[in-house]
Formats: structure tokens, C-alpha cells, sequence
């Protein structure tokens, strides 16, 4: 039986224990080539009120897939998953929408949300100003460089006003100094609008840098492997020798589990 | 750490990168700065180069070629190939006895109105084709087939079923434009990334939704690019028609031009038809549809100015 709840919002937070995801014992297989692939086994993993979680894990590991199940997009094979509302989800790819403008952008998430129309134009330049994208509301998305249009797409996501914001490998396709730099402006953001963050990556220095907890996953199944809660204080900088230190740690955890599929 | 600078504009106590808030604004700005690309108008200088002067310098060629041929007596028969000079005073006639707009008019009201009729059958059809399994499994493959088939078969059961009249003129222009813009929407909205609709789906766009704020204005290219068909498609069923069934009833519009120039052998007239059918047709297609898409193609990101 696999079912996805959506937990009525609690009014003024009178539960805020209440985690913004809970995954239980979630499966998800596919049917492949040779018959039924499983790619998700047992995934068991709660993402607290406020938390910073990073999914880590190499290719195959159902990452991506794990995020679209919580997402709603997909539906486990097996076990519950239970968010509050409807997740906000952000791409590797911007997805922004070519024929709207940044701002407009914004504004259709804001529509679709049930934003009157008088408070949407206000709302989308305060969620630019909170991107540091002030006087972009009318710039088309092709005008815009690979960072600005992910800070658009973040923008759109925290549009959404999800107490969960799902993020899917978003920086994978920016260069270093930019993505470095966008790594600084998250953490900002996550820490003003204390929004549960639940991120994919294949990057450990990048998961360290951003966690509160990092998860990783095997592959094929994913399964949890094992979990770290990193505790260096924010804000931190992905050349912080304590990142560094804990980065190795994961990495050797990692290629552990890699070698693992070389060794039938 | 360097000095601190409060220019976050929240500006709260969670400023989070401490004494790098400043700096990281600043870095951003600059990276923006950077990263951005600024476009600007093409002056009218380079338009004129290489936009205006390159097909004008061909028409003149080909009318100079023309020309020689007459004037060197290379085709020595004005029944065969009339001298430019010759056509042009047939057009200069028509207009000065103020028969050559009526001519255009004719035709072109018919064309347009055929055409507005095609739009509002062809965008419904498309939609259905391109988002109902059954329907497209049912007519698709003959709604792509009918666009190999040429309009002008389509003039003989018209006449049958419909008589010598207009209605037989936007029967002709129905059958000959409806697939292609059907056809044009199908295949926009076959190409709408799948990253849009996912996107769309976790903003809440699902449904009808769906389909208004993310298919359709993602469908928008494959749409106009079928529009622009589908002009070229009225147009030349429209001459079809009126070449076929000419019937003096029915006034006179650009084909009945063209086949009374031949009943009467009167070749520099055929000439005249021919070259107003090239020219209103053309010059449709410059004013209504080729700005329509490259505005929409524009907007978008994907035309490069070259």
C-alpha cells in the first residue's frame, strides 16, 4: 500500500513538531529491461521544521527519484511519505518559463497559489529584492546569466510559500564561483526564512557546506547508508579545513560504497 | 573577517554571512555585471545592407535577365514572353481604371476570411488531436496526411457538393489550411519540454490550469509556425479555386485574372496575375505572419540577431 498524505496546515503552527517531511519505509521500483529494477529500498528519513538535509549519493542511487516522490510527482511502490502542503521543488535545469518575464515568473506562482491579483506585483519584488535581483522584474529569462535565472527559480520556488523547499542538484550546471557564491546566498536565505530544505547532490564538499545533516545513500537500491549532523557553525565557507575534514570522511564512505558494485 | 557592513536588506539579526554580507552583495553584482549580455537595436544602416539590399538587387536581376531576353530578341514572340515594360503597363492600366485593388480584394478578403475560419476550426482540432490519446490515434495520421494532398484536388467535389459560388471558394481554403494548423499546434505541444510541465505541476498548474498557463504559451512557436503554413496553404487553395472554377458571377479576383489572360492569350495579363498572386502573398506573409513570429521567437531567446 503506498499512499502520500498531505497534512492539513496546521493553523499558526500549533503543531510545529510536526516534521515538514516524513519518509517511512518508502520503495519505489521501476519496470525495466530485466523485469521489475528496484531503486529506492526502504528509505526511512524524517526532514525536521527548519532543517537543512542533504541527500548525497553517487549516480543510480535514486536520488533525483526520492526527491520526485516527496515532490508528488511519483507515487512509491511501498510506504508513506507525508509532507505538509504541497512541496516547493527546484531543478537542476532553472525551468523558468521563457515566455514571462523574471517577474512574471514569479507572479504565476503567486496566481496559482491563490495570490489576488493587487498583492502579486508587490510580493514578486520583495521575493527579487530577498534573491538580490531588485529591477529584474522585467527582464526576460534569456537575458538573464545561469546564476540570476537560478535565484529567479529560487525566488519562484520560495513564491510557493512551502514550508518545504525540495532541491535537485540546482547548482550542478553553474561554475565554481558562482555556484560558491549562490552556496553563500542559500544558507543566507534558509536562515531568514527558516524553510526546510532537503537537497540532492553528488557533490560532498557542497553537501557539507550546506547541511545540518547529510544523508548518503548506496546505490542501487538506494538505501540509507549512513548519516552525519554537521556541526561547524554557519556561515561557512566551502574551503573551511573543518569542511574539508568531514568532506574526506564522507568521500571515503562514499567510494566505499561504489567500489562495493565493481566487486561481481 | 572583513569590516562590517549591514547591507542586507532584511537587514536582521540572522545576518548570516556576518561581516560578508557587503561583500557578498557586492560580488554578486559584479558577477551579474559580468554574465549579463546587453542587446541592443541593429542601426538602420545594417538593416538596409543586409536585410533590404541583398533580395532587391536580386529582383532586379531577374528582371534585368528579363528584359535582355527580350530586347536581344533571345524569345522573339510577345504571345510567349511579354517585356517587362509591357506587363507594367497592363498593372499601370489596371490601376489607373481602378480595377487592380478590386482584383486584390477580391481575393484577399476571401483568403483572410477562409483563413480566420481555418483558425477557429483548426486550433480546437489541434488541441484535441494533441492531448486526447484516442482522438489522435483515431484522425491524426490523416490530419498529417491530408497536408501531402494537394488542395487543388479538392476543387472538383467542391464544385459538385457546393455549386459555383463563394462557399465552394472557403471549402477549398478549409481543406487546404485546417491541417496544417492543427498539425502545427500538435506538434507545439509534442515539443513542450517535460521540464515545463513538472515545473508547472509543482507550482500547482495541473489540469486546465495546465494546459492555459504552461501547454499552450509553451506551444506558442510550433502554433505560429503552423499559422504561417497555413496562410501559404489559403492562399494557394484560393488560387486553385478561383484558376479552376472562374464563373463571372463571382467577381474577378487574382485567378480569374490569370485564366482570363489565357482565354484571351493575352500573355502579358498572365503575367500581371502571376506576379500579383507572388506579390499579395508575399506581402501577407511579411506583414501579419513573419513579425508575429519573430516576435514570439524573439521574446523567447531564440532567435539570435545574426
Amino acid at each position: 500500500m503506498a499512499t502520500t498524505t498531505t497534512l492539513a496546515k496546521a493553523a499558526d503552527g500549533t503543531e510545529p513538531a510536526a516534521p515538514a517531511a516524513r519518509i517511512e519505509h518508502v520503495s519505489k521500483s521501476f519496470a525495466g529491461p530485466a523485469g521489475q529494477q528496484l531503486v529506492l529500498d526502504d528509505i526511512t528519513l524524517d526532514v525536521a521544521p527548519g532543517e537543512f538535509v542533504t541527500l548525497l549519493g553517487a549516480s543510480g542511487c535514486g536520488k533525483s527519484t526520492l526527491l520526485n516522490l516527496v515532490a508528488g510527482l511519483d507515487r512509491p511502490s511501498a510506504g508513506d511519505i507525508t509532507t505538509d502542503g504541497r512541496p516547493a521543488l527546484m531543478f537542476q535545469e532553472h525551468a523558468l518559463f521563457p515566455w514571462l518575464t523574471a517577474g512574471k515568473n514569479i507572479e504565476l506562482a503567486l496566481k496559482l497559489r491563490g495570490v489576488p491579483k493587487a498583492e502579486r506585483r508587490d510580493k514578486a519584488e520583495e521575493l527579487l529584492e530577498l534573491v538580490r535581483l531588485k529591477g529584474a522584474h522585467g527582464k526576460r529569462v534569456h537575458e538573464l546569466s545561469g546564476g540570476m535565472r537560478q535565484r529567479v527559480a529560487l525566488a519562484r520556488a520560495l513564491a510557493q510559500e512551502s514550508r518545504l523547499l525540495l532541491m535537485d542538484e540546482p547548482f550542478a550546471a553553474l561554475d565554481a564561483i558562482t555556484r560558491d557564491v549562490l552556496h553563500d546566498e542559500l544558507t543566507r536565505i534558509w536562515r531568514e526564512t527558516r524553510v526546510s530544505v532537503l537537497f540532492v547532490t553528488h557533490n560532498v564538499r557542497e553537501a557539507v557546506r550546506l547541511a545540518e545533516r547529510v544523508v548518503l545513500l548506496s546505490s542501487r537500491p538506494g538505501r540509507v547508508a549512513r548519516e552525519w549532523t554537521v556541526g561547524i557553525p554557519q556561515p561557512r565557507r566551502i574551503e573551511d579545513s573543518q569542511v574539508a575534514e568531514l568532506s574526506v570522511e564522507i568521500t571515503e564512505e562514499l567510494r566505499g560504497e561504489i567500489r562495493r558494485h565493481g566487486q561481481h | 573577517m572583513a569590516s562590517t557592513e549591514t547591507t542586507t536588506p532584511a537587514g536582521d539579526a540572522g545576518s548570516p554571512a556576518g561581516g560578508d554580507a557587503g561583500d557578498l552583495a557586492g560580488l554578486e553584482a559584479g558577477l551579474d555585471a559580468l554574465e549579463t549580455r546587453q542587446s541592443g537595436r541593429t542601426p538602420f544602416r545594417q538593416t538596409f545592407t543586409q536585410k533590404i539590399l541583398p533580395p532587391a538587387v536580386a529582383v532586379l536581376l531577374v528582371l534585368a535577365v528579363w528584359q535582355g531576353l527580350v530586347s536581344f530578341k533571345i524569345v522573339d514572340d510577345p504571345s510567349k514572353l511579354p517585356a517587362p515594360s509591357d506587363v507594367w503597363q497592363v498593372v499601370r492600366d489596371a490601376w489607373l481604371q481602378g480595377e487592380l485593388l478590386g482584383y486584390i480584394w477580391t481575393s484577399v478578403s476571401r483568403g483572410l476570411l477562409g483563413f480566420c475560419f481555418a483558425l477557429l476550426i483548426g486550433t480546437p482540432l489541434g488541441l484535441l488531436v494533441a492531448r486526447v490519446k484516442v482522438v489522435r490515434a483515431a484522425i491524426g495520421p490523416i490530419l498529417s496526411g491530408l497536408q501531402s494532398l494537394p488542395s487543388v484536388a479538392w476543387v472538383p467535389p467542391a464544385v459538385i457538393w457546393l455549386g459555383l459560388n463563394n462557399s465552394m471558394m472557403y471549402a477549398v481554403i478549409l481543406l487546404g489550411a485546417v491541417p496544417s494548423i492543427a498539425n502545427g499546434l500538435v506538434s507545439g505541444v509534442d515539443q513542450v519540454s517535460p521540464l515545463f510541465l513538472r515545473a508547472g505541476r509543482t507550482l500547482g498548474a495541473t489540469g486546465l490550469k495546465g494546459t492555459w498557463h504552461i501547454v499552450l504559451p509553451a506551444a506558442l512557436p510550433g502554433y505560429v509556425a503552423g499559422l504561417k503554413q497555413g496562410w501559404a496553404f489559403s492562399w494557394r487553395s484560393l488560387m486553385a479555386a478561383e484558376i479552376i472554377a472562374s464563373f463571372p458571377d463571382l467577381g474577378v479576383g487574382l485567378g480569374q485574372l490569370l485564366e482570363n489572360g489565357r482565354n484571351a492569350s493575352d500573355m502579358a495579363m498572365v503575367f500581371e496575375a502571376i506576379l500579383l498572386i507572388l506579390v499579395v502573398g508575399i506581402a501577407i506573409d511579411l506583414i501579419i505572419f513573419s513579425p508575429l513570429e519573430r516576435w514570439v521567437l524573439r521574446s523567447r531567446g531564440l532567435l539570435v540577431k545574426s
